[in-house]
């Protein structure tokens, strides 16, 4: 008897200990997917260097924050830190979606299949602080994030190593599969290629500056998507327009 | 001495950019569409809508005022 006792409980803990890791992994997923997206687009505009060191540092201070501070870490008012870091994305996402508009609303979609050209204001040497600061946020805001799913899943249900070992394959897997969509986002013409990092960064900026302030957003997380459909939507708009536009100057310049 | 104050500037500058760049109307509109939206859900008011409407009008806008 008592041994089918103890079977039993180790095969209940074995469940508990695989639901964590299931769970886990899929609300870390959610979270490392904005972060690499944000990471892969970043890159992608403004080059690789800078966005690595970005990345790197970001990941180096969450490091020390998750040492220093350990289940503590709930403490850390990630309210106001999504409303700085939204703000500032959204600011700095809606430039480059107001460029990426206007250059493909002035010349389309030419380039698409060649590498891209280095991008303007990327300085030739030393770091572009613009690609390390945005990347430096993203994994930040977004590593924090998973930081507190895995201490509130993993003490709740008394299964931290679990836990961190869902959203470390969380990472893993994500990350992986980020680098593979590297050559292929690439490959997609600048001026489309901010329009469309310009849509990201203002879509995860609206939201988190939003949840920020305390609202709720209906969906929650699939408000993202909605977002991004909605600055799609307008983009196309605007860039419709553009091209209306320019074909009538062309027109007109043609009939003198 | 100087060093220090061309790091400040360099500083001050670098978030110039990155926040204002060469629009403020953005920046501006984007700060004021949060505020209100803050003071709406004080007053129970569900706002959510209002930043992305925001911010999708003032990119015409802007896009207007730089000639595009």
């Amino acid at each position: 008897m008592p041994s089918s006792c103890s079977a039993n409980g180790a095969r209940d803990l074995a469940v508990s200990h695989s639901s964590v890791f299931v769970t886990t992994f899929l609300a870390a997923a959610v979270e490392v997917i904005e972060m690499v997206i944000i990471v892969v687009g970043v890159g992608s505009v403004r080059g690789w260097r800078s966005t690595w060191l970005g990345a790197g540092g970001g990941l180096a201070v969450l490091a020390v924050l998750v040492l220093a501070f350990g289940a503590a870490l709930t403490a850390v008012p990630i309210g106001a830190l999504r409303l700085v870091v939204g703000s500032l994305l959204l600011v700095f996402g809606l430039q480059w979606l107001r460029k990426g508009i206007g250059r493909v609303g002035a010349n389309g979609l030419r380039g698409m299949g060649e590498r891209p050209a280095p991008g303007e204001g990327v300085p030739g040497h030393g770091v572009d602080w613009t690609a390390f600061v945005l990347s430096f946020k993203g994994v930040l805001l977004e590593g924090l994030e998973v930081a507190f799913i895995v201490v509130s899943f993993g003490l709740a249900a008394q299964a931290l190593p679990s836990a961190a070992l869902g959203a470390a394959a969380a990472l893993v897997v994500i990350a992986g599969a980020g680098l593979l969509a590297r050559g292929v986002v690439q490959r997609v013409p600048r001026s489309a290629l901010q329009l469309l990092v310009g849509t990201l960064l203002s879509s995860f900026g609206t939201f988190w500056a939003v949840e920020g302030l305390g609202v709720a957003w209906p969906g929650s997380d699939a408000a993202i998507l909605v977002l991004v459909g909605w600055y799609l939507l307008a983009a196309a708009g605007y860039v419709g327009v553009l091209r209306r536009r320019a074909h009538r100057l062309v027109a007109q310049e043609a009939g003198r | 001495m100087t060093m220090i104050l061309r790091w400040l500037t360099g500083f001050g500058r670098f978030w110039y950019g990155f926040i204002i760049g060469d629009d403020w109307t953005v920046a501006a509109t984007v700060a004021m569409a949060l505020v209100v939206t803050w003071l709406l859900h004080t007053a129970a008011v569900a706002a959510w809508w209002l930043p992305p409407l925001a911010a999708v009008a003032v990119v015409g806008v802007s896009l207007r005022r730089a000639g595009w």
